[in-house]
């Protein structure tokens, strides 16, 4: 391999890695698709409660789908292949990636964040379903397209490699991948269409765990939170919530100010006016679930255990629950 | 959430120069995209973990000392890392591990097991035996 390989990449800064990665990776290959038609079409919204996953020792909330679901949907709705590998060899792994790149081709990395220079200390959790591009390489240093970051980066061959077989839940085991099969037209319509589909589907599924069921669960849960589990931990589950809803890679509101945006434009693609409507809507949806972290916080930063206080933002999600499976039954009508 | 009203709070983002991106509406109702250098509600979650992880690292120092537990879960909790995490990095059993927790079996762990975790926590074995060193 020659000392130096630097692919034509353009990096564009995106809200979440993964969307971020595929419609950067889309653009390199010719097709312009925003960030937020990639998360509409791969159907990323979601809200699912996982009590018996525990990260940084509180329960999982997660407000969108598994990590890799939302490429694997996109690109078999828009009709497109992607190559995915995973090694148990680091050195095959390395090998691997440097004869894509000396084929021109940028590809998908998904890395753990613990190990990652870049980050601050802080934001460095074991979370193993970070996505970034790597577009070349320079003497020793991978060229890195991080979609979180505003400007392009670099890590050494040990750094990629300590990120590319971070271990724990989700270890990434190499996972590379990148799109090799292309339609000849991008066909948005019926895949916005599937997309908005499966999302109705699934917040409005009948199951406890999942959807607008999940957060009326969860609303229940907080009302007993602090007898049953203290207020130190009813707290300290409180601010994971708010964490996962607000962290880096959300878009605010829990992605969804994305999913608004992506009825924006699918109401454009469609040329129907009632997604336009349906996006306002979803926004208001955003700031109630924005409102929900203010109250939630001024829970935990003042440490207190009053039960009214958790009763109160349990009314909020109740409402939240309300509204959102109302606004899917609609939006599911408007197609 | 309007464009104007997309919070610039301060937090430990700015450290490293990193912006969040969060979706709002502009003035004409359409949808774009502003970068954020923070919003208090999650820096204070965030702070809030930070320190039950402190508290976890002091805790756990307190019982090396009282050879109540082996250096090893003290690591672990400086790394952030749990059980489960540990275990999958070093390539042992999780009750393995934690039997390495205890103080008399930490005492006769081989240079190679200990070498293992000196590794991971990137530090010495003299440091891995020795907390304080």
């Amino acid at each position: 391999m020659p000392d130096s390989i630097k692919i034509d990449f353009s990096h564009k800064q995106s809200a979440h890695c993964e969307n971020g990665v595929v419609s950067n990776l889309m653009r390199h290959n010719g097709f312009e698709v925003s960030e937020p038609m990639v998360f509409g079409i791969g159907s990323g919204l979601l809200f699912s409660y996982l009590p018996f996953i525990k990260v940084n020792f509180a329960p999982v909330f997660t407000y969108r789908v598994m990590p890799g679901l939302i490429f694997n949907r996109f690109a078999k709705r828009v009709g497109m292949k992607i190559k995915r590998e995973k090694f148990s060899n680091p050195q095959t792994a390395k090998e691997r990636l440097d004869s894509n790149l000396k084929n021109n081709n940028p590809v998908g990395l998904q890395v753990g964040v613990y190990q990652l220079p870049y980050f601050p200390e802080e934001y460095r959790f074991h979370f193993n379903a970070h996505n970034m591009v790597v577009y070349g390489k320079e003497n020793d240093n991978y060229l890195i397209s991080d979609p979180v970051m505003e400007g392009v980066t670099t890590l050494t061959e040990k750094e990629l490699e300590k990120v590319r077989f971070a271990k724990g839940a989700f270890a990434p085991k190499g996972h590379m991948y990148y799109p090799i099969e292309f339609p000849k037209k991008l066909e948005l319509e019926t895949a916005i269409i599937k997309g908005i589909k499966q999302t109705c589907r699934d917040m409005t599924a009948p199951v406890p765990l999942v959807g607008v069921k999940a957060i009326k669960l969860v609303s229940k849960k907080i009302r007993k939170w602090p007898k049953k589990i203290g207020p130190k931990k009813a707290n300290h589950y409180l601010g994971q919530i708010v964490r996962m809803q607000e962290e880096i890679g959300t878009g605010g509101g829990g992605f969804r100010y994305i999913y608004g945006a992506f009825l924006q434009e699918a109401s454009k693609v469609l040329n129907n006016p009632a997604l336009f409507d349906l996006s306002k809507e979803m926004t208001q949806i955003g700031d109630q679930w924005r409102d929900f972290a203010v109250d939630a916080s001024r829970i935990y930063k003042n440490r207190s255990g009053q039960a009214d206080g958790y009763n109160k933002i349990a009314d909020q999600l109740e409402a939240i629950a309300n509204k959102e499976e109302a606004f899917f039954k609609k939006l599911k009508k408007a197609l | 959430m309007k464009k104007d009203e997309v919070p610039q709070d301060e937090s430990n983002l700015a450290s490293a120069n990193i912006k969040d991106m969060v979706y709002a509406v502009d003035e004409n109702g359409e949808y774009t995209t502003e970068l954020s250098t923070g919003w208090a509600p999650k820096t204070i979650a965030l702070d809030n973990a930070i320190q039950i992880i402190e508290e976890r690292i002091a805790d756990a120092k307190k019982r090396v000392l009282e050879n109540k537990t082996s250096p090893i879960e003290y690591y672990m909790e400086v790394h952030k890392m749990d059980l489960q995490i540990l275990a999958s990095y070093v390539g042992f059993w999780k009750w393995r591990v934690k039997r390495h927790f205890k103080p008399s079996v930490f005492k006769k762990l081989n240079n190679k097991k200990l070498q293992k975790y000196a590794d991971l926590f990137e530090i010495t074995i003299d440091q891995l035996k020795n907390i304080d060193a």
